[in-house]
C-alpha cells in the first residue's frame, strides 16, 4: 500500500520522488519521509517497468532467451548477453573460437566506458551542472558508431550468441577503436577538470551515502558502487571468464564509502577498461568467428551458474535444465536490484537534496532491477 | 576452504545433511525445519564466515518448491549453495533478512512471484506486482489469459 500523502502523525512529511521524476532516470518511485528536510526512511516501490523476463525466458529456447536480457540493462546489454552465451557454453561445453573471445571481451569493455560514461553526464545533470552531459555523449557517441557498425544496433546489440559473435566484426573496426582510444585519453582530463576537481561537485558528494563495507557486503552491493567502499568483488579478478585472467589491469577500489569514491571508481575504472582494448586490439586472431553449433540446443540435466561483471555490478544467470529445449527456470541476479536495496540505509540522516548523488553514483537502471 | 573440508566440517555440525553430487558449487539439500540455525552458523561460525548473499531464489518443482541460497565468503573465497525444500501446501520458511540483509528484497521478490512466505520478515509485501493481483506467475500452474506472459 502507497501510503497516505501528506503528514503522519509525528509530523513527518510523506513526499514521492518518481515515477516521473529527471532523477530516477527511468520509472522508480521512491516514497520518502521527510522530519523538516532529513530524510527519515526511503521506500522504493518498484514494478513499474516489470515485464516478467523469468517466466517469459521459460518459454524461449537457449538460442532466443538472451535477447530479452538486452532490455534489462540496457547500458551493458553486451555484456547481459555474455552472461546468457557463457552459460549455454558451460552447459553444452562449446569451446569458442579465440577470435570471438577477443571481439566479446573488447565489445564488454567498449561498453563498460559508454556506461560509466553515460552515469558521468547524468550524475553531473542530477546535481546541477548541464554541460557535462554533452561532453559525454560527445565521446559515447564515438562508441555508439562502433557498436553500430559491427553489430547492427547502438543500445540493444544482440551480437554475442552461443559459440561466439553472430557474424565478423567491421573492417574499420580496429582502426575505429583505436581513434577512439587516442581521442578519448586527451579528453578524459577535461573530465576530471570539469566535474571532478570542482569545489562545489566535492562538496555535494564527500561524505555523502555513506555506506561501510560491512554493510555494503550484507546488501550486496557489488560493482563500482560496493568497491567505493572498499569491497573486492571485481568477477573479472575473482572468477575470471573468456581470458581476463591473462590480462594485465588493476581491481579499482575507494576507501571513502561515500558518493565521491563511488564516483571515483568510476572514472578511474573507465582507464583501465581502456588499458584492457589496448592489450587486445591489435592482436585478434585470424580465424571462426563462431563455433559449430547443433541447430537445436539442449542443456543436460542440471544447475548452472554464471557470474559477470557488468558497468554495475556483478551479474548472474541461473538457469536449472531439465534437459529439455527450453529453461525449466531462470534466476537473474541483477545487480541493480540488490544496490537499490541499500538506498534506505545510505540516506537515513541526510537531506533530501543529498538523495540525488547518493542515487546517482549508484548507477541505477530501472528495468535492471524490475526485470 | 576446499569443498572436501567444507564437506566433512558441515556433516560433524550438521549430521545427517544430504549434498548434491557433482555441481559447481558444494550443494546442501535441507528441509524446510531446521533451515533457520544453519543459516546462523553458516554466517557466524568463524571457519565458514559466509558473509555475502549473492543470489536467493524460489523454484516451482510441482511437487514441493525449493528456496535456493548461494552463499560465499568473501574472507576465505569459499562458495556453497543452499537448496531448501519448502511444503507445496503450506509455502513458509524462515527468513534470512536478519543475517543477510540484501535477503529483505530477495524475500520480497520471490514472495510476489511464487508465493513463498518467509516467517519473520520485517516488511513482507509484493514487489513487483500489484497489491491486490491474484495468483503467483512464476509458479508452473499460473495462468494469465489477459497479461499473457507465454509466448
Amino acid at each position: 500500500m502507497i501510503e497516505e500523502l501528506g503528514t503522519n502523525d509525528q509530523g513527518d512529511m510523506i513526499i514521492n520522488v518518481g515515477p516521473q521524476h529527471p532523477s530516477t532516470h527511468g520509472v522508480l518511485h521512491l516514497v520518502i519521509t521527510l522530519h523538516g528536510e532529513t530524510v527519515k526512511k526511503v521506500e522504493p516501490h518498484l514494478g513499474y517497468i516489470h515485464r516478467s523476463i523469468e517466466k517469459m525466458s521459460e518459454s524461449l529456447s537457449y538460442r532466443q532467451f538472451s535477447y530479452v536480457t538486452s532490455r534489462m540493462d540496457y547500458l551493458s546489454s553486451h555484456i547481459n548477453n555474455h552472461a546468457c552465451a557463457l552459460t549455454v557454453e558451460k552447459g553444452l561445453q562449446i569451446e569458442i573460437p579465440g577470435r570471438a573471445q577477443y571481439i566479446r571481451v573488447i565489445l564488454d569493455e567498449l561498453t563498460r566506458i559508454a556506461s560509466h560514461q553515460l552515469w558521468w553526464g547524468a550524475l553531473a545533470m542530477d546535481l546541477g551542472a548541464f554541460t557535462p552531459f554533452f561532453y559525454s555523449f560527445r565521446e559515447r557517441e564515438m562508441i555508439n558508431e562502433i557498436m553500430e557498425e559491427t553489430c547492427g544496433a547502438r543500445l540493444t546489440m544482440n551480437y554475442i550468441v552461443p559459440g561466439g559473435v553472430m557474424f565478423d566484426i567491421h573492417p574499420d573496426f580496429q582502426k575505429k577503436v583505436k581513434h577512439f582510444l587516442k581521442e578519448f585519453k586527451s579528453k578524459i582530463h577535461e573530465y576530471n577538470e570539469l566535474v571532478t576537481g570542482n569545489v562545489i561537485f566535492q562538496n555535494r558528494t564527500k561524505g555523502v551515502g555513506y555506506i561501510s563495507k560491512e554493510n555494503a557486503i550484507s546488501y550486496g552491493m557489488t560493482g563500482p558502487s560496493g568497491r567505493g567502499s572498499g569491497f573486492i568483488c571485481d568477477v573479472r579478478k575473482l572468477h575470471p571468464y573468456e581470458m581476463y585472467n591473462q590480462l594485465q589491469f588493476d581491481e579499482i577500489t575507494e576507501e571513502g564509502g561515500d558518493a565521491f569514491a563511488r564516483y571515483m571508481v568510476r572514472i578511474r575504472e573507465m582507464e583501465q577498461s581502456m588499458n584492457i582494448i589496448e592489450q587486445l586490439i591489435d592482436n585478434i586472431p585470424e580465424g571462426d568467428f563462431l563455433a559449430k553449433t547443433k541447430a537445436v540446443l539442449k542443456l543436460p540435466k542440471g544447475d548452472y551458474y554464471t557470474r559477470v561483471e557488468t558497468a554495475r555490478g556483478e551479474f548472474g544467470v541461473y538457469i536449472i535444465s531439465e534437459g529439455g529445449t527450453t529453461p525449466y527456470r531462470i534466476k537473474y541476479r541483477s545487480p541493480g536490484f540488490s544496490n537499490l536495496s541499500a538506498l534506505n540505509d545510505m540516506s537515513v540522516g541526510g537531506k533530501l537534496g543529498d538523495l540525488m548523488a547518493t542515487m546517482g553514483t549508484l548507477d541505477l537502471v530501472i528495468p535492471d532491477i524490475d526485470r | 576452504m576446499t569443498n572436501e573440508e567444507l564437506k566433512m566440517k558441515l556433516e560433524e555440525l550438521f549430521p545427517g545433511s544430504t549434498f548434491e553430487e557433482e555441481t559447481q558449487w558444494l550443494t546442501l539439500n535441507m528441509e524446510a525445519e531446521g533451515f533457520k540455525p544453519v543459516a546462523q552458523q553458516l554466517r557466524n561460525n568463524e571457519s565458514f564466515n559466509f558473509d555475502f548473499l549473492f543470489c536467493l531464489t524460489a523454484v516451482d518443482w510441482k511437487t514441493h518448491f525449493s528456496a535456493v541460497y548461494h552463499l560465499t565468503s568473501t574472507a576465505l573465497r569459499h562458495t556453497i549453495v543452499i537448496k531448501v525444500k519448502i511444503d507445496k501446501n503450506d509455502p513458509a520458511v524462515d527468513t534470512v533478512s536478519d543475517i543477510w540483509r540484501t535477503a529483505e528484497f530477495h524475500e520480497r521478490e520471490a514472495y510476489d512471484l511464487m508465493g513463498i512466505s518467509f516467517t519473520g520478515h520485517p516488511d513482507l509485501r509484493r514487489l513487483f506486482l500489484e497489491d491486490d493481483h491474484v495468483g503467483f506467475p512464476l509458479r508452473k500452474d499460473y495462468e494469465d489469459p489477459i497479461n499473457m506472459i507465454k509466448l
